[in-house]
């Protein structure tokens, strides 16, 4: 076996194990947090979601429309999402972040760090 | 599927189908805005040269860069429209775009649109973005290429055969939860642009999203736009023309007549119809007839201007 598919291997293991952590961590903050918002009919899916500070929060466009994710206050900002792309921002400090859809500003939501 | 849901699937394409069809002819003169069929106005050749010289064609939501299954090939529905203004007996003296040239604001899909419409025969190309073109902070894609009529402003007129013409950005400052904006800043701008202008001079005002309410809950309209109709009351002809919406929606009020041209790449649901704005999927042979152009042409006299729309069909 050569050297590099031996640490390949460890590694595998070493992320099967990290994987049985998370799992097994009834709260779930073992590792980095992440979160999901799916935005789908021209809305987002959790038009108010509260995380933990330090999470890492995902959104996915489903529709065959372009949807853009815009802090109300300049906080974070994506580019235009086509479909099935993401784009992600982790939120290290507390507190309310309203955002909005550039393209379709009736699209608005909340991320509440708490 | 239900036979409720075919039964409403039906009758919403017919809706859809109403907007397109063969075409229809606007002839506004003197304030009086009257709809003649296209195919009889291609039948009588002479009152179509009575209408004489065509001013300018309105290209609108062209969206370089889609590619989903409303229409796989805007590349080619382009071509087709634009093989149909170089096919025009007279050249119109301008082109306008009404913005969403591209679909993602990608430097990409700038680049092939701005070769694709280089092909037009009319050079004098105007225009204005839609929300699509400005998606990236800085808008520096859009205005690296067509900021320069406005100094990176995106709001600019201009003068032709007598006509006055006045392009307008709503698309930038986007409130959550709100409509197009124009600003204050810009509508001073318009203030001092049209004042000491002769109530007689036909004004055409253009920008990507309708100037008037046509459905607030999807965002078609401008918050603002009171304050600016307000200063083109007095004029005697006053055409304002938009795009954003993929179809057709007109009307008159005193001496301003609204119009909303068709898209070259995909229609949208009628307002209300869905969630929410999406690409339309059609029959593949319903789709030309709900793409098209707008033509707009000087009649006589240059306070009446007749607003001619083709579709693909």
């Amino acid at each position: 076996m050569s050297n590099r598919n031996y640490r390949a291997r460890r590694m595998l293991v070493a992320l099967a194990m990290l994987a049985t952590i998370v799992t097994l961590d009834p709260a779930g903050a073992a590792a980095a947090d992440q979160a999901k918002v799916p935005i789908k009919d021209f809305m987002y899916q959790s038009t108010s979601l509260t995380v933990k500070s330090g999470t890492t929060v995902t959104w996915t466009n489903n529709d065959d429309e372009p949807h853009t994710v815009i802090s109300d206050t300049g906080a974070f900002r994506s580019s235009a999402l086509d479909t099935n792309e993401t784009f992600s921002y982790k939120f290290d400090k507390p507190g309310v972040y309203p955002y909005h859809c550039s393209i379709h500003p009736r699209m608005v939501a909340t991320i509440v760090v708490e | 599927m239900s036979d409720d849901k075919i039964l409403h699937s039906r009758r919403n394409a017919l809706k859809c189908m109403a907007y397109g069809g063969a075409g229809t002819l606007f002839v506004l003169a003197g304030g009086v805005f009257a709809p003649v069929d296209l195919a009889m106005a291609a039948d009588d050749k002479r009152g179509t040269a009575r209408l004489g010289k065509p001013l300018f064609v309105q290209i609108s939501d062209t969206h370089i860069g889609f590619n989903k299954d409303a229409n796989p090939d805007v590349n080619g529905t382009l071509t087709q429209t634009i093989d149909i203004v170089n096919g025009m007996a007279e050249q119109p003296a301008l082109i306008i775009h009404t913005g969403d040239i591209t679909h993602l604001s990608k430097p990409a899909e700038f680049d092939l649109a701005g070769q694709m419409l280089a092909r037009l025969r009319t050079t004098e190309l105007h225009t204005v973005p839609g929300e699509h073109d400005t998606t990236d902070a800085t808008v520096t894609e859009y205005f690296s290429r067509f900021g320069k009529a406005s100094n990176n402003k995106g709001y600019y007129s201009f003068d032709h055969a007598g006509v006055h013409f006045v392009a307008l950005i709503n698309v930038l400052q986007f409130k959550a939860g709100g409509l197009g904006t124009l600003g204050q800043e810009q509508l001073d701008w318009v203030a001092a642009d049209l004042k000491g202008r002769s109530s007689s001079t036909p004004i055409v005002v253009f920008a990507h999203m309708p100037l008037w309410t046509i459905y607030e809950p999807w965002g078609w309209g401008t918050g603002d736009s009171d304050q600016l109709m307000s200063q083109l009351r007095r004029f005697g002809s006053v055409t304002v023309l938009n795009g954003h919406i993929h179809q057709i929606v007109q009307k008159v009020e005193g001496n301003i007549t609204f119009h909303t041209a068709r898209s070259t790449a995909y229609p949208q649901p009628l307002a209300g119809e869905g969630p929410g704005p999406a690409p339309l999927k059609v029959a593949s042979e319903q789709l030309p007839k709900m793409l098209g152009v707008t033509s707009v042409t000087v009649v006589k006299h240059p306070s009446s201007l007749a607003l001619n729309d083709t579709t693909l069909a």
